[in-house]
C-alpha cells in the first residue's frame, strides 16, 4: 500500500511543527514513506508522482489518538479495526493506540501481534497497548517485557483501575526496568459503584448517584508519589477529567517524576450540567464534570500541564446505550468530531494558539508513548501528514460517520476545524469531499 | 387503535405524559388539582370507557398502584397490570420492547414505575401514547406530590406561603424531589432536614430558597406543614447511617410535633414504619392525615389518567 504513490509533493501549506519550531507557509516533499523535504515555496527541485495543493490550509504531522477503542477482538459489533481507522482517518488521526479491554482481554504476545496483521484491515498505524494484568483482573502483571517486544507501546487495565496500589507499585517498578509506560484509568472503584454521572446539581436533580472528583484525583495522587519512588518509571493518566487530579500531576512533574496526562474534546466541550433528559451519549466514564472542572482543564492546556489531547472513542451498539441511563454502557466515538471541537473550544473561544492545539495531536502524543519518527515532519520522519482548515464551518452529522457506533453528543454540532487529506506512509487514505 | 409497529426512533414526548413536576408548569399544576376536586371515585363517570391503561411497576408497591387501578376503573377504563416477576421482562426483555408490546396489545397509556431514574423518560421519548411516571429510582414520583398538595388544599387556604419541613431520608427520595419541586413552584416556604448522609448540602441547589436545617427541633418550629420521609434501608447502600442515632435525633416525636404551629399537618407518603421516623403515636395522632393522603390519591390520579387521555374536560 505504502508504495502505491512513491512521491508526493503538499504545496504552499502553512506548515505548523511543534517539535522542529516550525509555523511557516512550506513546500512538504514525501518520498517513499518518509518526509524527504521541507523549503520554502517552490524550491523543491525534484518531481513528484502526485501534488496537493494546500494553500490557505493548515499542513501538520499526522495526529496520533493515544486512547481509542477499536473493540476487536471480539467485539466486532460494536466497531471493527477496520471501521475504527476508517473513521480515524476522517479525524485526520493517522496513528491511534487502541484499548485492551477486549473479549479476550489483550494481555498476551499473540493477541498484541494479532491487532497488528495487515488483515485486520487498518489504514491508519495501529499501537497497541496490552493489559496491565492478566485478563485486567488487576491481581497479576502481564509479562511487559515479551509484551514490549511484540509492539505494544504501552500497557493498562484501562475501563477500569489497578485498584491494588501493590499491583501497581510493582507494574511501575516493572515500567522503570524497562522504560515502559503504564496508563492508569484513575478511578477508585470501590466508591463510585452504581454511579453513572458526575456527583453535583445535576446528579442531585436527576436522581443519579454521583461519583465524587475524589474518586478520581485520590488514585492519581496515589499513582504520582509511587512513580516518585522508582527512578525512571513512566505513569500516563488517560482522561483526566478533574482539578484536583491536576494538582496531584503539577506536583509530579515539579518532581521530576515521568508523569504525563492527556484530556479528551469532550471534557473539555461539556459539562454535567450537559446531561439531559437521560440522554446516554452524555454518559461516559470519566464522566462529564462541573464548570470549574472544565476551567481547569482548559487552564492546564494553556500552561503545559496536558500533554495530549485523546479522544477515548468507545463505539457502543444501540442495544447498549438505549436503555436506562444507569443500566447504559460508559463511552461516547469522539475521533471524527476531536479537531472541529477542540478547535471550536480553544482556538475561537480561548484564543489558544494553533501551534498549541497541534501539538497536542502529535509531538504530545508521540513523545508520551515514545513513538519515534512520528508526530513531526522532520526530515526522515515517517510520512505521516494531516492537512486541515481551521476556519472551516460544518456542521457533525453522526449517520455519515465511518464508524460503526453513532454514540456520540455531539450530532448536529456546529464546529469549526476541519480535516481536508490524512496522509499515511506517504499516501493518501483520506480527502474530504 | 391500530396496531402498531415498533419503530426504535425517538420522537417528542406523547401529549398528556407526566413525567415529573420539574417540567410541568404552575398552570398545568392547578388544572390537575381543579380537576381532582371533580372527581368522585365513589360516582363512577365513564370518561375513559373503552380505554387500557397498563400498570407496569418494576419494583413494589401498594398505595400507588391500587390506587392508578380503581382511579382508572371509576373511570370505566380497563386495567392490565404487569409487574417485572412473572413476565418477559425476567428474560431479558428491554424496556422500549416491553413498551412496544403493552403498546401493541392495546394500551392506551401506560403507568410505570422503575428502579430506574429516566425510565419513564426513556419509554416517552419512543412511544405515542401518554406515559404516567409512577415513581423513578431516586428521581421523581410526581402524583405523590399532587396528591398531597391537594391533601393540603383540603385543610389550608393555599399553599403561597405556607411553612413547609420535610423531614428525613432526602437524598434517597424521589418523593421529596417531586415535593420540593412542587411546593417551591407555589410559592410555599421549604425548609429540609436530614443528617448530611441523608441530606447533602447540594439539595438546595434543586430551587431557590431552600434551607437546610441539621436540627429536628429547629426545622418544626412554627411549621404549617411537617412531611416525614421513610429511611429507605433498601438505597442505603455503602452508606454509614446509624438507625439508633437517627431515631434519637430526627425521629417524630410528639414533643417534636408539638413545636410546629397548633394547627400543623402532619404528612407522610408511606409506606410508614413506625418507631423509626416516626413513633405510634404521632403516625395516629388529630393532626396526621397519613390516611387522608392515600385516600386523596384516587380522585387526583383519576385527574391524571383523564388529562393523559385528553378527556380533562
Amino acid at each position: 500500500m505504502k508504495h502505491a504513490t512513491q512521491s508526493l509533493l503538499i504545496r504552499g501549506g502553512r506548515v505548523i511543527d511543534p517539535l522542529a519550531r516550525m509555523d511557516a507557509v512550506m513546500d512538504v516533499l514525501l518520498r517513499d514513506g518518509q518526509v524527504a523535504e521541507i523549503a520554502p515555496p517552490n524550491k523543491i527541485r525534484a518531481g513528484a508522482e502526485e501534488k496537493i495543493d494546500a494553500q490557505g490550509l493548515i499542513v501538520a504531522p499526522g495526529f496520533i489518538d493515544l486512547h481509542v477503542h477499536l473493540r476487536e477482538p471480539g467485539q466486532g459489533y460494536k466497531e471493527t479495526i477496520a471501521s475504527g481507522t476508517a473513521a480515524a482517518a476522517v479525524g485526520g488521526f493517522t496513528s491511534v493506540c487502541c484499548m485492551p479491554n477486549t473479549t479476550p482481554v489483550l494481555d498476551s504476545p499473540e493477541w498484541v501481534t494479532w491487532v497488528r496483521q495487515p488483515q485486520r484491515g487498518a489504514v491508519v498505524n495501529v499501537f497497541p497497548i496490552a493489559a496491565a494484568t492478566q485478563a485486567s483482573k488487576g491481581a497479576v502483571l502481564t509479562d511487559f517485557r515479551a509484551l514490549q517486544r511484540t509492539g505494544a507501546v504501552a500497557v493498562t487495565d484501562d475501563g477500569k483501575p489497578v485498584l491494588s496500589e501493590t499491583t501497581m507499585r510493582d507494574a511501575l517498578r516493572a515500567s522503570a526496568e524497562i522504560n515502559f509506560p503504564v496508563i492508569q484509568h484513575a478511578e477508585d472503584t470501590r466508591i463510585t459503584q452504581n454511579c453513572s454521572m458526575n456527583e453535583g446539581p445535576t446528579s442531585f436533580r436527576l436522581g443519579l448517584r454521583g461519583m465524587n472528583v475524589n474518586s478520581e484525583a485520590a488514585i492519581v495522587d496515589r499513582d504520582v508519589q509511587l512513580a516518585q519512588q522508582f527512578n525512571g518509571a513512566r505513569l500516563h493518566i488517560a482522561h483526566l477529567s478533574t482539578a484536583a487530579s491536576l494538582t496531584a500531576v503539577r506536583r509530579g512533574k515539579k518532581n521530576r517524576a515521568r508523569v504525563t496526562c492527556e484530556v479528551t474534546p469532550h471534557h473539555l466541550a461539556l459539562t454535567d450540567a450537559d446531561v439531559r433528559d437521560y440522554d446516554t451519549n452524555f454518559k461516559m466514564n470519566p464522566p462529564l464534570r462541573s464548570a470549574e472542572d472544565r476551567e481547569a482543564l482548559l487552564a492546564a492546556i494553556a500552561d503545559g500541564t496536558v500533554d495530549a489531547v485523546a479522544t477515548d472513542h468507545a463505539p457502543h451498539a444501540q442495544h447498549e446505550k438505549i436503555i436506562e441511563f444507569e443500566r447504559a454502557a460508559f463511552g461516547i466515538t469522539g475521533l471524527e468530531t476531536a479537531l472541529g471541537l477542540v478547535i471550536s473550544v480553544l482556538s475561537a473561544d480561548h484564543r489558544l494558539p494553533l501551534t498549541r492545539i497541534v501539538e497536542l495531536f502529535t509531538s504530545g502524543p508521540a513523545r508520551v508513548l515514545d513513538l519515534r519518527g512520528r508526530g513531526t515532519l522532520l526530515r526522515g520522519s515517517h510520512a505521516d501528514v494531516t492537512i486541515f482548515d481551521p476556519k472551516k464551518r460544518w456542521t457533525f452529522d453522526a449517520s455519515k460517520s465511518r464508524s460503526k457506533s453513532h454514540n456520540t453528543p455531539f450530532d448536529g454540532r456546529q464546529l469549526t476545524g476541519k480535516v481536508v487529506a490524512t496522509i499515511v506512509g506517504g499516501k493518501i487514505i483520506y480527502r474530504a469531499v | 387503535m391500530s396496531t402498531s409497529r415498533p419503530q426504535s426512533e425517538k420522537r417528542s414526548v406523547a401529549r398528556g405524559s407526566l413525567l415529573g413536576i420539574e417540567d410541568l408548569p404552575v398552570s398545568e399544576i392547578n388544572k390537575l388539582l381543579l380537576l381532582a376536586r371533580k372527581m368522585n371515585p365513589a360516582k363512577a363517570r365513564p370518561l375513559l370507557r373503552g380505554k387500557r391503561v397498563l400498570l407496569l411497576f418494576y419494583e413494589a408497591s401498594t398505595r400507588t398502584r391500587t390506587s392508578f387501578e380503581v382511579a382508572a376503573q371509576a373511570l370505566g377504563a380497563e386495567t392490565s397490570l404487569v409487574i417485572s416477576s412473572g413476565s418477559s421482562i425476567e428474560k431479558g426483555e428491554s424496556l422500549l420492547d416491553t413498551a412496544y408490546t403493552l403498546r401493541a396489545v392495546g394500551a392506551d397509556a401506560i403507568v410505570v414505575r422503575h428502579l430506574n431514574a429516566g425510565a419513564p423518560h426513556l419509554m416517552a421519548s419512543y412511544l405515542d401514547i401518554p406515559v404516567i411516571n409512577a415513581g423513578d429510582g431516586m428521581h421523581e414520583h410526581p402524583t405523590q406530590a399532587l396528591l398531597d398538595a391537594y391533601t393540603i388544599l383540603k385543610h389550608k387556604k393555599k399553599l403561597t406561603g405556607l411553612q413547609v419541613t420535610i423531614l428525613g431520608d432526602i437524598y434517597h427520595s424521589r418523593v421529596a424531589r417531586s415535593e420540593i419541586h412542587l411546593l417551591s413552584k407555589a410559592g410555599a416556604k421549604l425548609t429540609l432536614c436530614g443528617p448530611p448522609e441523608l441530606l447533602p448540602e447540594m439539595a438546595t441547589t434543586l430551587v431557590k430558597g431552600l434551607r437546610i436545617s441539621r436540627s429536628c427541633e429547629e426545622a418544626v418550629r412554627g411549621a404549617d406543614v411537617v412531611m416525614i420521609l421513610r429511611v429507605q434501608r433498601e438505597r442505603l447502600a455503602g452508606l454509614k447511617v446509624s438507625l439508633p442515632d437517627y431515631v434519637s435525633r430526627y425521629q417524630m416525636t410528639m414533643a417534636r410535633l408539638r413545636m410546629a404551629k397548633p394547627d400543623a399537618l402532619l404528612m407522610h407518603p408511606g409506606p410508614i414504619i413506625r418507631g423509626l421516623e416516626l413513633t405510634w403515636d404521632v403516625a395516629d395522632c388529630p393532626q396526621s392525615v397519613i390516611v387522608e393522603e392515600v385516600h386523596n390519591g384516587v380522585p387526583l390520579r383519576m385527574a391524571v389518567l383523564a388529562r393523559a387521555l385528553g378527556k380533562a374536560a
